[in-house]
């Protein structure tokens, strides 16, 4: 059974006049030990989809079962105790502002009812969890970005949820305070068995710690799958726009990345997939030295894993046909998937 | 300066400081419940009610647009009926107290408002129920702002008491009208502005110190 499922889901908003639907026919089935990705565009309704995960939203349509529970079925009391054991992190980590590192922790607690001294108790532990046991006495407002959003994980844990749900848990973080969130989040999920949601809009999170990703557009689920299978074959558009867009792990079209798309205008691109049985060696030099043509490497993602190619590359072409397609032959030859991307995209 | 205006003066403002804490306290206990509820049930609240929120928004619009010193005498009867007598210390305490609830119930409204909507969201995600939400998050989050509001509430009725001496309240405000007024003796009116003045200023610096020692957002 799966601990999280999504039946036809469907949310509208009504606004005065203007209805607007956030959500539309949603099926997803999350399965228990999974990291799930969501991953779609600035209001494509992915926010909308993770608060009806635990009913912060009503769904218009549709169904939620959490452990085969019909979340819909449940009275406000039941709701309640249901929501201890789904926790939640957020962009902005809504800590409570005027209590302390283990004062917000315990905070779950005492809605649960439990002694003080044992909550207090487990507070101190969690905080260690997260690594800031030296910080219990901190207020948020003394804490950085990414100690905060170490509070509200320890937050989260208390109350020994089954799963976590987080909405751009590190989108105001830094890169490498992302990394570190991400590598915690793992952790939780690998030490603790906690299913994790996961919503982004960033593909190289969901590169790093997913195992599988649902990718919305306007409301609509338009692929889902394992991460792997979709990083290496999107179908969708939206799934090879977000791939394409995500270029160094940044993800927020910036002014930098508006140029360079600008540049890149002319010529065939072409993106090449290292898979998990390309080896590492020089195959671009190579095919330049071979066919004594340049090519523009446009953007790199590439890592060494144990000798072996992981990532992807954007690579310009030669306008000429025959050269083109030689040079595209080659790189096949040498083991590497190769995708033509169009131009408008 | 006899020994007797001095005793007089004491006494005036010993009335003056009873009479604001007191209205100033029951003014909270009928204002806080209220501005909680406004919070709670406006449309961005935790539970929206339309209707109850239009009412009691009504009745707090119309008590606060009338002039204190006519709410005063149009209360004379119903002040009677509670204290027995309509002047003095005690007697002015009802009407201060009316006309202090609406403007701290819009007072501890706007301060609720200011709590983040997304530190509410996390409370909710965590199975809290609404009275969690209002007592432990939102009285708690907007205490600093909670006590601001109540020491700009001080000084306001404390002004509001020494009106209320124009029509035998008792208090500083009632030695004021009667001496300098009535009998021009200019300098025991100074004495009594002066006295209020520094009234004033300790209730402020009272409350500011409380709500910044309290306040842990920066
Ligand atoms: N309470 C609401 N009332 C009306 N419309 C809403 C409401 N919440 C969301 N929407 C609309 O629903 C759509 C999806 O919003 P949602 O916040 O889920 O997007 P998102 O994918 O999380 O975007 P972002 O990446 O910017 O956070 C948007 O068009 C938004 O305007
Ligand atoms: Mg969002």
């Amino acid at each position: 059974m799966s601990v999280i499922e999504v039946k036809h889901l469907s949310k509208t908003f009504q606004q005065k006049d203007l209805k607007v639907d956030a959500l539309s026919d949603i099926n997803l089935s999350i399965e228990k030990g999974d990291i799930y990705g969501i991953i779609g565009m600035s209001g494509a309704g992915k926010s909308t989809l993770v608060r009806c995960l635990n009913f912060l939203e009503r769904p218009s349509d549709g169904q939620v079962l959490i452990d085969g529970q019909d979340l819909g079925a449940l009275d406000e009391k039941q709701l309640r105790a249901q929501r201890m054991k789904i926790a939640m992190i957020f962009q902005n980590f809504n800590l409570l502002m005027q209590k302390n590192a283990v004062d917000n922790i315990i905070f779950p607690l005492q809605i649960q009812g439990k002694p003080r001294k044992e909550a207090r108790q487990r507070a101190k532990e969690l905080l260690e969890t997260v690594g800031l046991a030296d910080k219990a006495k901190s207020y948020p407002s003394q804490l950085s970005g990414g100690q905060q959003q170490r509070v509200a994980i320890a937050r989260a844990l208390a109350c020994d949820p089954s799963i976590l749900l987080c909405d751009e848990a590190t989108s105001a973080l830094d890169p490498q305070t992302t990394e570190s969130i991400l590598n915690l989040l793992k952790e939780i999920n690998e030490k603790m068995g906690i299913t994790i949601v996961i919503i982004t809009h960033q593909m190289s999170v969901i590169q790093k710690i997913c195992n599988r990703v649902a990718i919305i557009e306007n409301g609509h689920l338009v692929e889902h799958g394992n991460v792997v299978d979709i990083f290496n074959h999107p179908k969708s558009r939206a799934a090879r726009e977000l791939i394409l867009r995500d270029a160094t792990g940044g993800g927020t079209a910036s002014f930098g990345e508006n140029a360079q798309v600008d540049e890149i205008r002319e010529g065939q691109k072409l993106r090449i997939v290292y898979s998990a049985n390309s080896a590492f060696e020089p195959v671009i030099a190579n095919m330049i030295l071979q066919f004594g043509h340049p090519v523009n490497i446009l953007r790199a993602n590439t890592k060494n894993v144990g000798g072996v190619a992981k990532g992807d590359m954007l690579l310009q072409l030669p306008d000429d046909r025959e050269l083109r397609f030689k040079m595209e032959d080659y790189l096949k030859e040498k083991g590497l998937e190769i995708e033509e991307v169009d131009d408008d995209e | 300066m006899n020994e007797r205006v001095i005793q007089m003066l004491a006494e005036g403002t010993v009335d003056t400081v009873y009479m604001t804490l007191v209205s100033t306290l029951f003014g909270y206990i009928i204002g806080l419940p209220v501005g909680v509820i406004l919070t709670v049930s406006d449309k961005d609240g935790i539970k929206p009610n339309a209707v109850l929120y239009r009412i009691l928004d009504v009745i707090i619009n119309i008590m606060r647009s009338i002039p204190f010193l006519i709410l005063l005498i149009l209360l004379i009867p119903f002040t009677r009926f509670l204290v027995g007598k309509s002047y003095g210390t005690t007697a002015t305490i009802v009407p201060l107290t009316i006309s202090a609830a609406p403007y701290i119930a819009r007072m501890v409204e706007s301060s609720l408002k200011e709590v983040s909507p997304g530190v509410i969201e996390a409370a909710r995600s965590m199975g809290a129920s609404n009275w969690t939400i209002v007592f432990r998050v939102l009285l708690v989050e907007a205490k600093t702002s909670l006590i601001v509001g109540a020491t700009i509430t001080l000084g306001t009725i404390l002004g509001y008491s020494a009106m209320a001496g124009t029509v035998g309240g008792g208090g500083l405000g009632d030695i004021a009208i009667r001496y300098g007024y009535n009998r021009w003796q200019t300098d025991i009116m100074l004495i009594t502005v002066a006295l209020l003045v520094i009234l004033f200023q300790i209730f402020q610096m009272i409350g500011m110190k409380i709500a910044s020692a309290l306040d842990h957002r920066k």
